[in-house]
């Protein structure tokens, strides 16, 4: 670290000594005409920040993303005025929904420029007010440290989310003084109410069916230990949103998985008998809840957050309880008494012995190719507990959040709240950079094809992620709802018209590519790819008919829950 | 029944977009809306009315408080709440309605700020309630125009938006 003296610094030194002393060792970016300045004091002190050159800028909002989901840290990512400024916003409204801690930064033109529509002037911080969970426009380089500072320390507290510093160029070349701070604390979270506290207690140890239901605000402190005590505590059972994914693991005996439009069916089931929910940093989203009118009708529901207005939000509750999440749960989790429910055990147990049956249906169902139950089994013998999993969005992502088994926590990278397809590929570059372990990016012909340029940014940085694309030549998500919803009229979602040749693409980028047509082929390419240190790709074909199940149907609650196949062709 | 908020945020760049921003994406219906200075350097007050739609109230109140830049929230209590709203309006000056405008103005305690030839100018400062009543009055007098400032409220006594939790 610099000496604690105040040094005179252009606005673009500042900013990069600031990000250095926030602790960002990695930011992902792309150079233009108003961060020029950004990037000559970038190559200044590349020893001490690394910048990784994305294929687009989107590419490197995702990134950005996918090395905080991976790391818990701020991502960061650097793009210039005008188009490279827009070309984020994708991947910041990613980071917004899902509540992912990243700063992006913005060059723009001159102060003396801005409102003149001056050449790739845009007004971000206009275009991204709704997107982000505050942003700043830089006007005098005097507040520049400061903002930078303030920017982290918003991005990481409470609730966290994306915030966009946009730096005019004159504010990058003006000099002022910098001299290192502290890394940023976080802003202090309210104490939760004791009385309320003493409420869920009560609620608790009245129970007889608890449901702990996870999301994004328990993956986001990684509650792993804390969630199984408990549940063994009060004799619960666990499911979770798709945001709380890889949170337990999936050996853990009392964990269901997720639940709702696409979830397990025993999470579902035990979701919808419960006597008691007790959500932990979740928003009962419409994909997690069904229709919410008829939603755990036998249930009281617990609420804990850290951010008061998502209680009521959604979903009526009976207790909201609002404050810093962990602490809040530790002070339940202290004084619930231990209890024994073996009625609440045995439905439980049936409803996973039901799972299983539809699990050998679907599994004997005939078909071309490979199931993905099949590919996902393959996955999860031959990948590491380290391993982290990206993926796009599509049947694929439904696939990989059913049947990846996580065994540690921040090892999924996934676009939830947005369905961002396209996302994968730069979150996987992101996730493997930032954790320094093996990444393997599910991703499906649709969503690949959307951003695929950064296949580039794999090799030239030899990355170590596996690209395993399952081709079933089709939008398979929206075909799905084409042959459910729409009397199978297959509107613009046929991709065999497309003529692409995925692996001759990934040579061509410099990628080692492998088609695996079935089990043996699949196994032996990628365990060959996980023992490789540098990118791979794998192409997988699937039947362009596969559906993702269970499903509730759009508007229906778990009563109407399409379990297999068969029921799904015969509504 | 509308319901009057207040919001003390800071005086920085794009606050009010921030908060007019959320009113749009949130889906939130404003009435009326107006920001001054207060009486700290660097802040600003925006009070504005609603719909009095609990959930949404609340609802509305917690993303406001989410916001950056904004210090405090208060729903006002009707009963200790003084509210006030200024209307300019320009009321054509003819023969036949020269002394009833000058009569009722002084019925509603209003100002007489203009005199031209064609028109009269009048402000009145009262409770939203009275100035609706007010307007029904003379608008078969023939409203030229008029301007609304949108209401203001304090609340009595000593407590301030500042000391409010």
């Amino acid at each position: 670290m610099a000496s604690k003296k105040k040094t005179i610094y252009s606005g673009s030194r500042i900013l990069c000594e600031t990000l250095i002393e926030q602790g960002v060792t990695d930011v992902f970016g792309y150079p233009g005409g108003q961060v020029i300045n950004i990037y000559d004091e970038l190559y200044k002190v590349s020893d001490r920040l690394n910048h990784v050159l994305c294929a687009h800028e989107q590419g490197a909002s995702h990134a950005a993303d996918g090395y905080a989901r991976a790391t818990g840290k701020v991502g960061v990512c650097i793009a210039t005025s005008g188009p490279g400024a827009t070309n984020l916003v994708t991947g910041i409204a990613t980071a917004m929904l899902d509540s992912v801690p990243m700063v992006a930064i913005t060059g723009n033109v001159p102060n003396s420029l801005i409102g003149k529509d001056a050449f790739q002037e845009v007004n971000i911080v206009g275009v991204t007010l709704p997107i982000t969970k505050h942003n700043f426009f830089v006007s005098d380089v005097s507040e520049l440290a400061d903002t930078i500072r303030e920017a982290f320390r918003i991005a990481k507290s409470g609730r966290p989310g994306p915030v966009l510093v946009d730096i005019p160029k004159d504010v990058q070349v003006a000099t002022y003084e910098y001299e290192p701070q502290p890394v940023v604390d976080y802003y202090p979270e309210e104490e939760a109410d004791e009385a309320d506290i003493q409420k869920a207690i009560e609620l608790i140890n009245k129970a007889k069916k608890p449901y702990i239901y996870i999301g994004g605000g328990a993956a986001a402190y990684g509650m792993t230990k804390e969630l199984m005590a408990f549940a063994e505590k009060i004799d619960g059972y666990i499911g979770c949103t798709f945001m709380g994914l890889s949170v337990l693991p999936d050996s853990y005996e009392r964990y269901l998985g997720m639940q709702g439009m696409h979830g397990h069916y025993a999470s579902s089931m035990a979701n919808k008998d419960a006597d008691l929910i007790i959500g932990i940093g979740v928003r009962f989203s419409d994909r997690a809840t069904g229709n919410v009118s008829k939603y755990a009708k036998k249930a009281k529901i617990i609420q804990i957050d850290t951010d008061l207005s998502e209680i009521d939000k959604n979903v009526k509750v009976d207790l909201g309880i609002i404050g810093n999440i962990p602490t809040s749960f530790k002070k339940i989790m202290d004084g619930v008494n231990e209890a024994k429910h073996p009625d609440w055990a045995k439905m439980i147990e049936a409803h996973k012995a039901k799972e299983e049956e539809i699990k050998q249906i679907d599994l004997a169902l005939p078909r071309e190719h490979m199931s993905p139950r099949v590919i996902f089994d393959i996955i999860n013998d031959v990948k590491d507990k380290s391993t982290v999993i990206a993926t796009d969005v599509g049947q694929h992502q439904m696939w990989a959040a059913q049947y990846t088994r996580f065994e540690a926590k921040r090892r999924f990278a996934s676009s939830g709240g947005l369905g961002t397809m396209g996302y994968g590929l730069g979150a996987a570059i992101g996730a493997a950079i930032g954790s320094g372990d093996k990444t393997v990016l599910i991703t499906g012909d649709g969503s690949f094809g959307m951003n695929l340029n950064e296949m580039a940014t794999l090799a030239a940085y030899n990355v170590p992620v596996v690209v395993i694309l399952l081709n079933n030549s089709v939008l398979g998500m929206v075909r799905q709802w084409q042959t459910l919803f729409f009397g199978q009229r297959y509107s613009n979602t046929e991709l065999n018209i497309r003529k692409t040749d995925f692996v001759a693409l990934a040579k061509a980028f410099g990628v080692n590519g492998t088609f695996a047509k079935d089990e043996k082929e699949f196994r032996k390419a990628f365990t060959k790819a996980m023992k490789f240190n540098g990118p791979s790709f794998i192409e997988v074909p699937v039947d362009k008919d596969e559906l993702v199940l269970p499903m509730l149907p759009p508007g229906g609650s778990v009563d109407d829950m399409i379990a297999t196949k068969e029921e799904a062709y015969n509504r | 029944m509308k319901s009057v908020i207040a919001v003390y945020v800071e005086n920085k760049y794009g606050v009010l977009a921030r908060v007019c921003g959320l009113f749009l994406r949130r889906g939130f219906n404003i009435d009326s809306l107006t920001v001054s200075e207060t009486e700290e350097e660097g802040y600003s007050r925006i009070t504005l009315t609603t719909g009095d739609d609990k959930a949404t109230l609340k609802q509305l109140v917690r993303q406001l408080e989410k916001l950056h830049n904004v210090k405090k929230v208060q729903v006002f209590n009707k009963e200790t709440t003084v509210e006030h709203e200024l209307l300019l309006v320009k009321i054509k000056n003819t023969e036949k309605n020269r002394s009833e405008v000058v009569a009722v103005a002084s019925i509603y305690d209003a100002k007489i700020v203009d005199y031209t030839n064609d028109a009269i100018m009048i402000e009145v400062t009262a409770s939203v309630s009275k100035l609706n009543a007010f307007i029904e009055v003379i608008k078969p007098m023939g409203i030229v125009e008029m301007c609304r400032t949108g209401v203001i409220a304090l609340s009595r006594g000593n407590e301030t938006l500042k000391d409010h939790k």
